[in-house]
């Protein structure tokens, strides 16, 4: 090619098909197969540990769950038993685990754009016939679904090692819609994974430097998980309210009240007041096995011409919550990385 | 054909002008030194034709009207930044691999073969490569893309004497070879003297005078362009005296 052959064809070449997306699949990998490599062997470690004590779990937990009646001492005992023994570990993989999609999103994600932005080297990649939109998108994109994946196969490893736990045949557990365990199951963690990934994008394409676009991208992460989690899921769809209920344990209690003989609700003040008039009997003997508990402040206040009210989710609404959350945080995502492509094409160096 | 047309090109940078009202026209064909003092506006004119940017007013067009930072600008020119920018943790050879799989044409033959001549070990890291073998490598990067015109904003401003000679060595021989047109900018005029064939100088954020070298010297009497850039700088006044 010469300088004269450029001459005499000016912009002879400027309708040719553009770089194929399969080049840059080679450069997203070589760029980031460590950082892969580091999510897989975090959710590895995470994976074989809970394969290791989930298998002496389930072990431990056949005999219970065959035992009969359920009512019967000797098994809620030993369900107490499994309990002492098992229940820490389970609810501390519970709670890290809430951290890992935020992990993912800001170790991960949040430094693709913003060490590009940092160290400069943006003026090479942005400058290159690929272009920076494609670029952008054929980085994030192919990331953001991997890790998306890898944490919804990690989130179903995670409902088998918790199936002891979210046994609805037992009253004393943990009903499924509960915030620390929601979402590490169904569709939930994959998508966390998925909003966790986009806030990381954006937030390196803003703050445009590492550290901070990690820090950002935890704070926002947080923000938004408490806000879904505290305030907004209760809401997904309009709670049952029950009177004077006998609730299953799966039921997710959203609030309870108490109304007084006019129908108005009553102050808990009033309520504890009202309490100390209450004095339980001591639990008697109902069967060779089995105590009756005579503790039931419920049953002596609505005896008293109180009424009891609860709101609630049930727990077959599991799937549909799923569905909620899972549909509008993959809507978040994808516009959190748009908007992100369009910061990249739009942006004045 | 224009390599660079800009039409009243300003660029707008936190209540300042770094480009105001910049008009010019860089024919193909030459090695064009774009010089003026530091904060002239000489990053933000290239970054606008490179397309880091986008201007606040006016508009710069490439390669014959191509618009700055369009996938079929890009494809013709290759920009070297400030400070050479290269990944420091991928290995010479995996730098070569991933500027092929950017592009639609790269000529890893010839991006070896130069890296083989300077002595850079394939295999090494680019962080670990000198400041001078740095920018070998990454001007072997831009150069194997084979471009039709080479964009190098302060390509010599961190090199040692001997890493200045080499660098601008390879920017003429592709020069001689491929004919590609060259924007470089500088404030240090005197070590593009004897490369640069055409000037352009610019000066709180506009052009002061652009032209070819020779034409500018005979038309105000100096033996050299360093001169001639001196004289401007000062003031105009002095030089159409």
């Amino acid at each position: 090619m010469t300088a004269l052959t450029m001459s005499a064809r000016p912009g002879h070449d400027t309708d040719l098909r553009p770089v194929p997306w399969r080049r840059m699949a080679w450069v997203t990998w070589r760029q980031h197969r460590f950082a892969l490599a580091g999510v897989a062997g975090l959710l590895g470690a995470l994976a074989a540990y809970l394969l290791f004590t989930g298998l002496r779990m389930h072990h431990a937990y056949a005999p219970l769950a065959a035992c009969h009646p359920v009512e019967a001492l000797a098994c809620s005992n030993s369900i107490i038993d499994f309990d002492t023994v098992y229940w820490s570990t389970a609810e501390a993989v519970a709670v890290f685990l809430q951290v890992v999609p935020a992990l993912i999103g800001a170790f991960v994600v949040a430094p693709i754009l913003a060490r590009e932005l940092e160290t400069g080297t943006f003026r090479y990649a942005w400058t290159q016939g690929l272009g920076r939109a494609r670029w952008t998108l054929a980085k994030l994109a192919p990331l953001t679904v991997i890790l998306a994946a890898a944490a919804g196969a990690f989130s179903v490893l995670f409902s088998w090692y918790f199936a002891p736990f979210a046994d609805q045949g037992m009253e004393t557990r943990l009903p499924p819609l509960a915030p620390l365990v929601f979402d590490l199951h169904g569709v939930a963690f994959a998508a966390w994974t998925l909003a966790a990934c986009s806030i990381g994008a954006l937030a390196g394409m803003l703050i445009r430097r590492v550290v901070p676009a990690i820090a950002a991208t935890m704070a926002a992460w947080a923000g938004l998980a408490l806000a879904v989690g505290l305030f907004l899921r209760q809401h997904y769809l309009a709670p049952l309210i029950a009177h004077n209920p006998n609730l299953p344990g799966s039921a997710w209690i959203i609030s309870s009240w108490y109304t007084g003989r006019n129908g108005k609700p009553l102050s808990q003040a009033a309520v504890s007041q009202f309490l100390q008039g209450y004095h339980p009997a001591a639990p008697t003997q109902v069967g060779p096995n089995t105590l009756q508990t005579n503790l039931d402040p419920v049953g002596y206040i609505t005896q008293h011409g109180y009424q009891y009210w609860v709101s609630y989710q049930p727990a077959s609404r599991f799937w549909p919550f799923q569905w909620i959350e899972g549909g509008y945080l993959l809507g978040l995502s994808v516009v959190l990385i748009a908007a992100t492509i369009w910061l990249v094409h739009r942006r004045a160096a | 054909m224009n390599v660079i047309e800009a039409e009243s090109l300003s660029k707008h940078y936190r209540g300042t002008w770094a480009l105001r009202e910049c008009t010019l026209a860089i024919p193909a064909g030459h090695v064009a030194a774009l010089v003026g003092p530091n904060g002239a506006g000489k990053t933000t004119l290239l970054n606008l034709a490179v397309g880091l940017a986008a201007p606040s007013a006016g508009a710069v067009t490439v390669l014959g009207g191509r618009p700055a930072g369009s996938r079929a600008a890009l494809d013709g020119i290759a920009f070297v930044a400030q400070d050479t920018p290269v990944y420091k943790n991928l290995s010479a050879k995996d730098l070569l691999h991933l500027t092929r799989n950017l592009n639609r044409h790269f000529d890893m033959g010839y991006a070896r073969a130069r890296l083989d001549e300077l002595g850079i070990p394939l295999k090494r890291k680019a962080g670990k490569l000198s400041g001078g073998q740095q920018a070998q490598l990454a001007l072997t990067m831009a150069l194997g893309r084979r471009p039709r015109l080479l964009v190098l904003d302060e390509p010599l401003a961190n090199l040692d004497p001997v890493a200045r000679h080499d660098f601008m060595a390879t920017v003429m021989t592709a020069v001689a070879a491929d004919g590609v047109s060259v924007l470089l900018s500088s404030h240090v005029l005197a070590e593009l003297e004897r490369v640069a064939d055409y000037l352009i100088l610019l000066s709180r954020g506009q052009v002061q005078m652009a032209g070819q070298a020779g034409d500018l010297l005979a038309s105000h009497r100096m033996v050299g362009l360093e001169e001639l850039a001196l004289a401007y700088l000062r003031g105009p006044s002095e030089v159409t005296r």
